[in-house]
């Protein structure tokens, strides 16, 4: 099968296209994220994302729109690990184990509760991309129009409270309402990846990106540019290499991601020994 | 006009009072050295005064206006002792970190306040590559670039080589005598900011001095605090009046 007869199935062409975008949200917002070392709260969002499911799926929600009405219990999860680490008694990592362990504990409970659904809520654990309907797809570009407009209207102000929130302060910008936004998109981000990559893999759509990007030792707009490049280029690759060759497409794209990162660090190593 | 007014304020971390009942006010226009020993509050105090951290009791007002109302941060510059969590892989370069919030961003200002700084051949390195004394002076030039009414400096040159300290405080100097911006610097360094600043704020976690250099280095209150040998050191290089101590 070559590719322009891949590409006109109109389940691939979804796929690819809430891949993208899906993939340059995380992307966007995970420079800010592993930059101000919240990097595990992927993790963290995506166990709070299987609670939510079992939750969703225990009040009777059509399995089409179980993802779209995850999301504003995942919100509330994003909302407590800010808290927590905002009231300066328990460190990042900390306030992520504990709405991370509870949400996964209360999925659990409830999956054991209601007997068994209908859908198989272990199926979330590794996504599938090429299931995205039309309602999921019409989310995540919505979404990503967003996040666009988030991050180019409040630039300046995310650059500096990634730089140092006491300085933000400073400068007047309202800290608090910056780390808001950041933590209920990326809530929103994290259900959305859950669809592409998988609840166990979630964390590596916002972190692997970026990470590629920071080796590069550029300035921070070409960072950002260049982190949801790694991330559109891992998930085109990855679908279609998944669908190609009859793997799953969550765990292609981010064997892809990493295999992004792996290059630029060899090819930085190589230029730093050539010096 | 005050350009900072402080009245009765107390700041408890964990129940512990770190200030407290701290009243005192800078006039636009002027230089004030604000020293104490380490854990003394100088910190806890500029950030209370910036907004960063909420006292427990007491009002600050910032060019007339009660904190809580104050929009005009353009007016201030902050240079922090130290960045609170500096990431070595944050990806901003200097002209990026300079020119941080600035509404109009002007090349040619740049390249002149980075060269001032003399790290005008840095402007498109990253902050994280640079030693600790190019980091602060990049710092310094954010403040400046912004020509602020206020600048407020905690501990700016502890990282700075002799050369590079002796411009900083000439720069504060002609800062303040010739354009005016009130300065409140912060330092251990009570030896030499007798040569710059006006007023001395003696802090330890409440106030045991406020007013000018002149008034402590004359007072035997302040020789009995501090033992005349302190006050000397404080003062010797203060406009004669400490040398006859």
């Amino acid at each position: 099968m070559d590719l322009i007869e891949i590409l006109q199935y109109s389940f691939v062409q979804r796929a690819l296209l809430a891949g993208v975008l899906i993939a340059a949200v995380s992307a966007l917002l995970g420079l800010f994220l592993v930059l101000r070392r919240f990097s595990l709260i992927g993790d963290g969002l995506a166990h709070t994302t299987f609670g939510s499911v079992a939750v969703v799926l225990l009040v009777g929600v059509s399995p089409l729109y179980v993802t779209v009405a995850a999301v504003p219990l995942v919100m509330l999860s994003s909302l407590a690990i800010y808290k927590l680490t905002s009231s300066r008694k328990i460190n990042a990592d900390a306030a992520i184990g504990i709405v991370s362990s509870l949400g996964i504990a209360a999925g659990v409970v409830l999956a054991s509760l209601s007997g068994g659904f209908n859908v198989d809520l272990f199926s979330y654990l590794f996504g599938n991309i090429l299931t995205v309907n039309q309602a999921e797809l019409l989310v995540s570009l919505l979404v990503f129009v967003i996040v666009l407009a988030v991050v180019i209207y409040f630039y300046d102000d995310l650059f500096a409270v990634t730089f140092d929130q006491e300085l933000a302060q400073s400068m007047g910008v309202k800290t608090r309402r910056i780390n808001v936004m950041l933590f209920v998109l990326t809530a929103v981000a994290a259900v959305l990846a859950m669809k592409v990559a998988g609840i166990m893999l979630v964390s590596a759509l916002l972190i692997l990106p970026a990470l590629a990007a920071l080796q590069l030792s550029v300035s921070f707009r070409k960072t950002m540019v260049a982190a949801v490049g790694f991330a559109v280029g891992a998930v085109l690759c990855g679908i279609l290499f998944a669908f190609a060759l009859n793997l799953p497409a969550g765990a292609m794209i981010v064997l892809f991601n990493i295999g992004f990162l792996f290059a630029v660090f060899v090819v930085k190593k190589l230029s730093h020994w050539r010096r | 006009m005050s350009v900072i007014r402080v009245e009765d304020l107390t700041f408890c971390y964990n129940g512990i009072d770190v200030i407290s009942d701290v009243t005192f006010a800078v006039d636009e226009g002027a230089y004030l050295g604000l020293v104490g020993p380490n854990g003394s509050g100088k910190s806890t105090l500029i950030k209370n005064i910036l907004g960063i951290l909420p006292a427990a009791r007491g009002r600050i007002e910032l060019f007339g206006e009660p904190l809580g109302v104050f929009r005009r941060w353009d007016k201030i510059g902050y240079l922090p002792q130290r960045l609170s969590a500096l990431n070595a892989h944050f990806p901003g370069t200097v002209e990026e970190i300079v020119q941080m919030g600035l509404r109009r961003r002007d090349a040619r200002d740049l390249q002149n306040t980075l060269d001032k700084m003399a790290i005008g051949h840095l402007a498109k390195r990253l902050i994280g590559e640079l030693s600790y004394g190019e980091q602060q002076r990049a710092m310094l030039a954010r403040a400046l670039i912004r020509r602020p009414e206020l600048l407020i400096f905690d501990e700016p040159t502890t990282a700075l080589d002799p050369e590079t300290r002796d411009v900083f405080y000439a720069l504060t100097r002609s800062l303040n005598q010739e354009e005016g911006t009130t300065i409140v610097l912060i330092t251990h360094d009570s030896g030499v900011i007798g040569q710059y600043a006006q007023y001395l704020l003696y802090l330890d976690k409440k106030i045991i001095f406020s007013g000018t250099f002149r008034d402590f280095c004359a007072s035997r209150d302040m020789a009995g605090v501090f033992g005349p040998e302190s006050q000397h050191i404080i003062c010797h290089q203060h406009d004669g009046t400490g040398s006859r101590l």
